[in-house]
């Protein structure tokens, strides 16, 4: 499978990373050939096998309706380059 | 077929889907265990997982799994018994993860389907596509400063169900009897309290229009829709402008509309529309969600009974019209106070008070019936009044007037101004002899045919008693006197 420039930038941009256009020939050749490793994959035949959703057999963890967490406003906002009143406080987005 | 548009091309058909973001009850969040309360300060309930803070997990509440199967049940939805949380990966500032943990694939629920009362006295089946359950994302708040917007993460993770349903619905009020169904639906359940102001329910509206018998036409999305009139507002502005834009030669495009409650108007988001490339996956985080058919049959043995059950139910048992019982059993309070009501007592008189008398005089004081004035024990107090000829029924409105405005019993006010109905029959002889010796000219006129001044000398009486008189004795008195 070989991934062109477009579809590289796009990516790019929908994962919010700053690719410049001179880099893009040169990641659309490293992106394909990880592609094509990743393709070997398909030489196994899985007719008729069940997929694999996780290697321990076990069932997805549950808890109680239990309100056991929150209270930690400071916390949560501590690492913030900005907040005021407890809120994080962002660039206005706009809509 | 009076749900069609006439345009300048001839006639159009509206098609409407409507995707339904339902708040799950729940103490904790889907994923994490901080609090759910409406309205506290910003951030206060927000754990390391709700923030996305590196190397947290998320864990599932297990009590909104048993809410989302219930809402399924009562849609009368299949269930899955496997379904798989994927990650809807998208960038915005209340949503800290990047992604929003969601169902694509296999949702929880499946198809369904409910009925829809319309104000033509009609109703319709409307298909259900599924439900699946999600995180919220947080809340962005745009007018706390020119320049900056201010987050608050309190909701980001709270349990949501996104109830899609079909595109089965063709007009305005179509839409606008779903959304009052579903709410009805889920406040029944007690899975989501339909508190659309609050935004615990949120509409997104999908709507195309076509010539009959076309294929469907393309759709634009309507977001931000938070009431049940603004739905049918949104319906009819977008039937217009596209009907509007397609005769004019232009072309509708799919896009995502924001819906202007001071205007009633809608207008297109500005984001581009590859943000909708959202590249879903399976979380790795979460296993397969598996549940047991013995776990979905025990949820549904304990169902309430639903707003359609209880509807037919109360046109049986009370003898009430499709109308009036549609709309007190579409209310879990107004049911509640209503069978409170009714509850030992004459099904006629109770189903008239609560939806005449009281219903009307809530929607002048524009009060819901948790806040009535009077209480459904004070209401069925005097009703037993009336039952036990105590009072008229004429009296008892003057009574109810009073009680709405003094909030005091019945009984006392009939005790206070002496509103005892006058069943002594032989004062009331004294009155109706007293009347007939009155209006002699009345009764020659009554006796040589006009049967109708027969209610003049109940009038009469009934003045000379202040309304006290019991009519069923003045009438018989009256028969045996002047025939």
């Amino acid at each position: 499978m070989s991934i062109d420039k477009e579809t590289v930038a796009k990516i790019a941009k929908l994962a919010r990373i700053k690719v410049e256009d001179n880099e893009l020939e040169k990641l659309s050749v490293e992106l394909s050939e990880t592609m094509s490793w990743i393709e070997q994959l398909s030489e196994v035949d899985t007719d008729g096998v069940e997929p694999l959703t996780s290697v321990v057999d076990m069932d997805l963890y549950k808890r109680a309706d239990e309100v056991t967490d929150g209270g930690i406003r400071d916390k949560i906002v501590a690492n913030s380059p900005e907040s005021a009143e407890g809120f994080f406080v962002v660039n206005k987005i706009v809509e | 077929m009076s749900n069609l548009i006439q345009g300048k091309t001839g006639e159009w058909e509206i098609v409407i889907g409507l995707e339904v973001h339902a708040q799950v009850i729940a103490k904790s969040k889907l994923f994490s265990g901080s609090a759910t309360t409406f309205g506290s300060d910003a951030n206060t309930q927000v754990s390391l997982v709700d923030a996305a803070m590196p190397g947290m997990l998320p864990v599932i509440n297990e009590y909104c799994i048993e809410q989302a199967v219930r809402t399924g049940l009562g849609l009368g939805a299949k269930i899955n018994l496997t379904s798989v949380f994927e990650r809807k990966n998208y960038f915005y500032a209340d949503l800290p993860q990047g992604y929003q943990i969601s169902q694509q694939e296999i949702p929880i629920v499946g198809e369904g389907e409910i009925e829809i009362e319309l104000p033509d006295g009609t109703s319709r089946n409307i298909g259900i596509e599924r439900l699946h359950m999600e995180q919220d994302a947080g809340k962005s708040i745009h007018d706390k400063h020119p320049t900056r917007s201010y987050i608050d993460l309190n909701r980001s993770g709270n349990c949501l169900m996104e109830i899609v349903s079909k595109p089965d619905m063709r007009s305005a009020d179509e839409a606008m009897a779903y959304v009052a169904k579903l709410r009805a639906i889920v406040r029944a359940l007690e899975t989501c309290d339909g508190n659309m102001d609050e935004g615990s329910m949120r509409c997104d509206v999908n709507v195309s229009v076509r010539k009959i018998g076309d294929e469907l036409g393309t759709r634009r999305e309507v977001k931000n829709v938070n009431s049940i009139r603004s739905v049918g507002q949104a319906v009819d502005y977008e039937a217009r402008d596209q009907i509007r834009m397609i005769e004019a030669g232009e072309k509708v495009t799919q896009q995502t509309m924001l819906f202007n409650a001071d205007d009633s108007t809608t207008r297109p988001m500005r984001s581009k529309e590859d943000a909708h490339d959202y590249r879903y996956f399976p979380d790795p985080d979460l296993l397969p969600l598996v549940i047991s058919q013995q776990y979905v049959d025990a949820i549904n043995e304990n169902l309430p009974e639903l707003p359609d059950a209880k509807k037919h139910r109360f046109m049986q048992e009370y003898g009430m019209k499709l109308y009036d019982a549609s709309i007190i059993a579409g209310d879990k309070p107004r049911a509640e106070y209503f069978e409170r009501v009714a509850k030992g007592r004459d099904p006629k008189l109770s189903v008239t008070w609560v939806t005449t008398e009281l219903m009307g005089a809530l929607n002048k004081l524009a009060l819901s019936i948790d806040k009535s004035p009077v209480s459904s024990e004070q209401l069925g107090e005097l009703i037993d009044l009336i039952s036990d000829n105590t009072i008229s029924g004429r009296i008892a409105k003057d009574v109810f007037a009073e009680m709405l405005d003094t909030g005091k019993s019945a009984s006392n006010i009939v005790e206070e101004k002496g509103l005892k109905q006058v069943t002594d029959t032989g004062a009331l002889e004294t009155l109706v002899d007293e009347v007939i010796a009155e209006n002699p000219d009345v009764v020659a006129n009554y006796q040589s045919g006009k049967d109708k001044l027969f209610g003049f000398f109940v009038g009469q009486v009934m003045k000379k008693t202040q309304g006290k008189a019991n009519p069923a004795i003045v009438n018989e008195l009256l028969k045996k006197k002047i025939g």
